[in-house]
């Protein structure tokens, strides 16, 4: 056999997956999107009637700027923690591999154990975190049960998961030429000049790399927010608000609109952050 | 002697930080372990009591009672078994074919193996689903396990990646010798890829364990539920009731997850070394 027939039976394998789970599902999308179907009886098509339907929807604007807004804050706090405790635990002192394994281990551990656990540390009765701030003489927020305060119940989890990819930091940050480093403390440059001038700009690669994993992974909200909710319907993340539409109301149409959108606005803003990469992102 | 001291000051105020950090990362296990020892007069109390005393552990058979824990996490067990070979092995395989050979429309193919990275989960979600409805098979496992044979595109490019930086010599020599390309791919390309393998292996065992919406979305009959869906049923059915039974379940769902990270960590750091991600 030719070695090219070969290769492309190496390939067929996921070939065949991508039509099958990719194409297909894509082009049903879209027909989809264009009826009042639920599951069972027939679909009649409507045209664009759901995407009117979703932009009158008050849900979807809600679940939609609570998304956004959870997105616009944590994606900044997230970066900024990891790339603290990265710089931070790039030294051989003794004792960092310990520290090391401790900082990396939400990445490993997720899903709805975890969301459990935040939930009952952020009671306000009996829960940990409230009787800590009581002993520094605050007293705690109603955390989840206050809708102002379901936002930031949110980001503390966030923060917590944040060092996850701690090890993709120490792998760029170790890739740095020492060179650089001394050459600008003999010009007298301090610690806070060298991450300015240089730690930050060699990492941009990585920083780009987490901002746009983060914007998905933002909009694409779904365990957490599933589990812990949250007061006066805050915690309804834009994911939580589809699964609804599509598996307990079963407005399958509907449903894949309001995917649709999502799908349109992740697709976007990575495009923007993508477009303004040649204004930051340092290249080789 | 001032630079000297200047150091010392530095190291301090990095371990208070490490220290701190630490307590912060180490606070939720901390919290689910004591819950999870304590009977209920010592859980709603306050002042919060830190260490259980005496140790209760009527919890865990309070929670088998709500949920068959361990049931469930066989079950998660077994889709993660049934599915994680198949994955692993059709990913090498595609994996290997964009690595070594040239053939038609190889490089649109390839750009369109990226762009299905960025793919939109949530569009193809409901339409996958209605097709394994018409199939029969929801409310089983078989929507959870056959996409896997197909690949998993993120393994695909990292094996690809991977296989790239051999050397081609060995292979040429057995073509030379008469094997095919297949033999080729099993006999040794797969062996002296073992430590990737098992990377991308812990990957999807992890990605299996914790994952809820799939599972959520397939499985109705809460015989097939997994420990995601049991853990999830628990805290939606309970309320707020019974925290010291639903930390000893967590607690139980977390203990493979941790002996993995205890274990297996080095794993995962060299698999993300050998990412090298550069932009």
């Amino acid at each position: 056999m030719k070695k090219s027939k070969v290769g492309f039976l190496f390939i067929l394998p996921w070939l065949t997956g991508l039509v099958l789970f990719t194409v297909i599902p894509i082009i049903a999308a879209l027909f989809i999107s264009m009826t009042d179907w639920s599951i069972i009886g027939d679909a009649n098509f409507i045209g664009l009637e759901n995407f009117k339907a979703i932009f009158e929807d008050q849900m979807f604007y809600k679940t939609l700027l609570i998304t956004v807004r959870y997105a616009i804050f944590a994606i900044p706090l997230t970066i900024f923690t990891a790339l603290l405790v990265a710089i931070s635990l790039n030294n051989q002192y003794k004792g960092t591999g310990v520290f090391r394994t401790i900082f990396y281990m939400p990445s490993i551990v997720s899903g709805v154990a975890v969301a459990i656990v935040f939930k009952w540390i952020l009671d306000p009765n009996y829960g940990v975190l409230n009787s800590l701030l009581g002993i520094l003489g605050i007293t705690g927020p109603n955390w989840l049960y206050d809708p102002d305060w379901v936002l930031p119940s949110y980001l503390i989890m966030a923060i917590w998961g944040a060092s996850g990819g701690l090890y993709i930091y120490l792998a760029a940050l170790k890739d740095i030429p020492k060179e650089l480093y001394e050459s600008a403390t003999i010009d007298g440059a301090g610690l806070i000049h060298r991450i300015r001038y240089i730690t930050l700009p060699m990492l941009t690669p990585i920083l780009f790399y987490n901002m746009v994993i983060g914007i998905i992974s933002a909009f694409r909200k779904f365990t957490d927010a599933y589990i812990l909710g949250g007061a006066g319907e805050e915690g309804i993340f834009y994911m939580v608000y589809l699964y609804g539409q599509a598996f307990s109301f079963y407005k399958m149409g509907y449903a894949t609109a309001l995917a649709w959108i999502l799908f349109v606005i992740i697709f976007s803003l990575t495009l923007i952050v993508n477009y303004t990469k040649k204004y930051w992102v340092y290249s080789e | 002697m001032r630079e000297h001291y200047k150091e010392v000051f530095k190291k301090v105020l990095l371990y208070i930080f490490y220290l701190t950090g630490s307590a912060f990362m180490l606070l939720p296990f901390f919290w689910m372990i004591s819950t999870a020892f304590k009977p209920d007069n010592q859980i709603f109390t306050v002042p919060i009591r830190w260490i259980p005393s005496p140790v209760y552990f009527k919890n865990f058979v309070k929670a088998f009672e709500v949920i068959p824990v361990v049931k469930y996490m066989f079950n998660t067990v077994i889709i993660a078994v049934l599915k994680i070979g198949g994955e692993v092995f059709v990913s090498a395989l595609v994996a290997y074919g964009f690595a070594r050979f040239n053939f038609k429309f190889k490089n649109i193919l390839f750009i369109i193996l990226l762009a299905t990275m960025m793919l939109p989960y949530e569009v193809t979600m409901i339409p996958t689903f209605i097709m394994w409805s018409w199939l029969g098979l929801t409310d089983s496992y078989v929507p959870l396990i056959l996409p896997a044979y197909f690949g998993a595109v993120s393994f695909i490019f990292f094996l690809r990646m991977y296989f790239s930086t051999f050397p081609k010599g060995t292979e040429e020599a057995m073509v030379i010798d008469g094997a095919n390309y297949f033999q080729i791919f099993y006999k040794l390309i797969l062996p002296l890829s073992k430590p990737a393998l098992v990377t991308i292996g812990l990957w999807a065992f992890l990605g299996t364990w914790n994952d809820l919406l799939g599972q959520l979305i397939y499985i109705n009959d809460p015989a097939k539920y997994t420990i995601q869906l049991g853990l999830a049923s628990f805290s939606n059915l309970t309320g707020e009731t019974l925290w010291g039974p639903l930390m000893a379940a967590s607690f139980i769902a977390l203990i493979p997850v941790i002996f993995i990270l205890l274990f297996a960590q080095k794993y995962f750091v060299e698999g993300i070394k050998m990412m090298g991600i550069k932009g």
